[in-house]
């Protein structure tokens, strides 16, 4: 229970099924004190309150688990690596494959439970398939693909059929008075928002060149290629306009070089996509479906194939801004929800048949290819 | 079960249906306390007014004073209501540090045991941070004890430097008594004011102020029978201290503030019955703590039991149990209706090692597994069996969940 209000209505759901319900809050910050102010995320000591009126309001137990270590080592740590590796991770993704349902679950389990209940929006019913929320602008399905078969059977997600909207209304109704706090968006354990200075203090300043894609000519210096993401347009602060003064974006990122490579907008569509790691559940392969490449981000019709631990997308409209890192996501649409086929880590991106046919225009290739 | 005496909660948790194995957290209400708390507050009359409501307010108040001053070996003017042992703690050992140091300007030196609760220890750490003290804290050993030696020595180093001395009489987490009136005269003799930290050992054992020479001694209500949110610091006559809270001038100046009526007359209620049924009580539970200490070390026999085996509180029983977190068990004896404590303070509602422990010179993973169950008034034989019923389970599943802390191979 984060203390927001999906949990607490989760967890009342829960409850209300009939189950042996206990709350857990997970403290993640290794000094909470630091994040006491400012922090808007999962981590802050009121979050910690208000989670745990929560439970006294729902009347299930409720305890504060320490996770911090697992999740600086897993989640923290890992994201500051990857950007370091020239790829956009996705921390709410890792902390869901590492954390709720791996550390959290393991210990629940050992201690006599038998699954974890969060308040993700997605569905995830009898037939065990997991596909997205109602609401499709709150769907959380992309952050819970990572979770494997075994992991499934032990999640519960009670939200999946109501809106944020409609949770919002049952909260208030059941007297909790998480009903009304915002949203969190930010990442939980960046008190300020600021990225790129939660990475500068970690990576250090890291100058390099920042390349015309086309034509190779340095452009500009950046302060460490951390700092960008693919697709990437604002805050490149190029001397040197484009010759047809149109504007730039973040082609690539490649770490061996220190080099950001930008060029127009029509030198990020790629149309096949290739991610390791994939977990999958089942489904013959080659398989027509939809893909989406990052989080909140558009779908694309695709052929999906997995072979050899390596998953292949061959995207039927090209796709813009696909970072390596992020998660790739295989859909079957379907009337009652969209259905997650399964998902993988994408390694690179390229353009194979276009006009501006060029391979491996994704950032973090040269790490990552042989990796 | 004393039915009678402990009226049954009409809702939620009540004695029946839970097995309450943390008395030192808090101890039920004594129905005579309670009766006396709902009588004086059916009453008007601030003690301070001169009218006859005044006066009757009064009467009950110094009444109150009198009766605990009796049975505690102190004298009536000795005794300073406050709102608990925390409020009690903060001022003997800020009130005392202000004063000693105020007269002396040499004497910014403040000694406590290591294994002080919060109370003290973190009014002496403020004191420090804020007030320039130099803190000496006091070791202990495996058992908890301060060994007199160790302060003899700490006053032959720095003793014209030292403004207040602070050991507990009973440590709250593992039981174990200190040696006060050894402690006490070396204080007295150097000339330095002592405070002791005695809620956890009144009407648990015999305490007499007069007798263990100390110049102050915190006593609270709530874990003696009577309410939460008051209780009092005896004072000695002669001993200065500065108050926390300025106002009306009440309590000898030291104290500002409306004395709490019903609250204090709740309190010497419970205070004379605890004092007046120490050895039958303490016989009682000791009988029973002893009980659960043989089964459970039957039980579980790698568990360790922590704390001195004789000199401790009747009531106390703490183990460390190899393998375990004490959190872990807590939660899956909670779900069995056992009520008992992990002893340690908590930070953002993470469970920290207990100092206490590590004091004694255990180490974190000892530290960490340490399980407290403390006997009261309310206590019974059925308890103890069903913690027996539910404990070995517990264990076993506990260490299990440990397994998590190895993060998992991806
Ligand atoms: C030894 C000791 N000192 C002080 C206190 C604090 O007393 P109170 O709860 O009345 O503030 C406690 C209670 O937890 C205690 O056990």
């Amino acid at each position: 229970m984060s203390g927001g209000v999906d949990s607490a209505v989760a967890a009342a759901r829960a409850r209300d099924a009939g189950h042996d319900v206990t709350g857990v809050h997970l403290a993640l910050a290794r000094n909470p004190q630091t994040y006491r102010t400012g922090a808007r995320g999962c981590c802050t000591l009121e979050d910690s309150r208000d989670a745990r009126r929560a439970a006294d309001v729902i009347g299930i137990p409720f305890y504060v688990w320490d996770m911090a270590d697992q999740f600086h080592e897993s989640v923290v740590d890992d994201f500051v690596a990857e950007y370091a590796a020239g790829r956009t991770p996705n921390p709410c993704l890792r902390c869901n494959e590492k954390i709720k349902f791996a550390a959290v679950l393991d210990r629940a389990v050992a201690l006599g439970f038998d699954a974890v209940v969060t308040g993700h929006h997605a569905r995830l019913g009898a037939d065990g398939l997991l596909r997205r929320s109602v609401d499709i602008a709150k769907d959380q399905s992309y952050v819970l693909a990572v979770l494997t078969r075994d992991q499934l059977d032990r999640a519960v997600f009670p939200l999946g059929d109501s809106t944020k909207a409609q949770v919002r209304e049952e909260a208030a109704a059941r007297g909790l008075a998480v009903a009304d706090k915002p949203d969190s968006h930010d990442i939980c354990f960046i008190a300020d928002g600021d990225t790129r200075g939660f990475l500068a203090q970690r990576l250090g300043e890291a100058p390099g060149d920042i390349v015309d894609g086309r034509t190779g000519t340095v452009l500009g210096q950046h302060a460490g290629a951390y700092g960008y993401t693919v697709g990437q347009r604002k805050g490149l602060d190029l001397r040197v306009p484009a010759p047809d003064g149109r504007p730039r974006y973040v082609l690539s990122i490649t770490p061996k070089t220190n080099t950001v490579t930008v060029g127009p907008r029509e030198d990020l569509a790629v149309d096949t996509v290739t991610a390791e790691r994939p977990i999958w559940h089942g489904e013959q392969t080659p398989v027509e479906c939809d893909v989406q490449l990052r989080a909140h981000g558009e779908v694309v019709p695709a052929v999906v194939s997995v072979e050899d631990g390596r998953l292949t997308a061959r995207l039927r409209s090209p796709a813009r801004g696909v970072a390596a890192g992020q998660a790739i996501v295989a859909y079957r649409p379907d009337p009652g929800g969209d259905i997650v086929l399964g998902s993988a880590t994408i390694l690179t991106g390229e353009n194979l048949t276009g006009e501006n046919a060029h391979p491996a225009a994704t950032s973090g290739t040269g790490a990552s290819a042989n990796g | 079960m004393t039915d009678a005496t402990y009226p049954l909660a009409a809702h939620g948790i009540s004695f029946m249906t839970m097995a309450y194995l943390d008395h030192a957290a808090t101890a039920p209400m004594l129905a005579e306390a309670l009766d006396a708390y709902v009588a004086a507050a059916r009453e008007i009359g601030n003690p301070s007014s001169l009218h006859a409501a005044g006066r009757s307010a009064r009467r009950l108040v110094e009444e109150s004073r009198e009766r605990i001053a009796a049975v505690l070996g102190a004298r009536p003017s000795e005794v300073v209501f406050t709102s608990g042992g925390t409020e009690s703690d903060n001022l003997a050992t800020k009130g005392l540090f202000w004063a000693r140091r105020g007269a002396d300007g040499r004497r910014c030196r403040v000694v406590a045991s290591a294994v002080e609760h919060h109370a003290v220890m973190d009014a002496v750490e403020w004191l420090r941070s804020h007030e320039g003290a130099v803190v000496e804290w006091l070791p202990v050993d495996q058992a908890g004890r301060v060994n007199p030696a160790v302060l003899t020595d700490a006053i032959q180093a720095h003793g014209d430097e030292i403004a207040v001395i602070s050991v507990q009489w009973a440590n709250n987490e593992v039981g174990t008594l200190q040696p006060i009136p050894a402690l006490a005269a070396l204080a007295a003799q150097a000339g330095i004011p002592f405070h002791t930290d005695a809620v956890q050992a009144v009407g648990q054992v015999p305490v007499d102020f007069a007798a263990s020479g100390a110049a102050a001694m915190t006593v609270s209500g709530h874990k003696v029978g009577g309410p939460v949110g008051v209780g009092a610091l005896l004072l000695g006559r002669d001993v200065a201290a500065t108050p926390l809270l300025h106002g009306g001038g009440q309590e000898r100046d030291v104290r500002s503030g409306t004395l709490d009526t019903p609250g204090v007359v709740a309190f010497a209620v419970a205070v004379e019955a605890a004092v007046k049924t120490q050895q039958e009580h303490a016989a009682r539970v000791a009988a029973l703590r002893d009980d659960l200490v043989e089964r459970v070390r039957a039980a579980i026999p790698d568990a360790v039991y922590n704390g001195d085996p004789v000199d401790r509180l009747p009531g106390n029983a703490h183990f460390s149990f190899p393998g375990c977190e004490g959190d872990a068990l807590l939660l899956l004896l909670d779900a069995q209706g056992i009520a008992c404590s992990t002893g340690s303070a908590c930070s953002a509602g993470v469970a920290q090692p207990s100092h206490v422990l590590l004091a004694m010179g255990a180490d974190d993973d000892r530290a960490r597994s340490s399980l407290r169950f403390t006997l009261g008034q309310t206590s019974t034989a059925q308890d103890i069996d069903e913690l027996l019923a539910a404990l070995p389970g517990a264990v076993e599943r506990a260490r299990r969940a440990t397994a998590w802390k190895t993060p998992r191979q991806s």
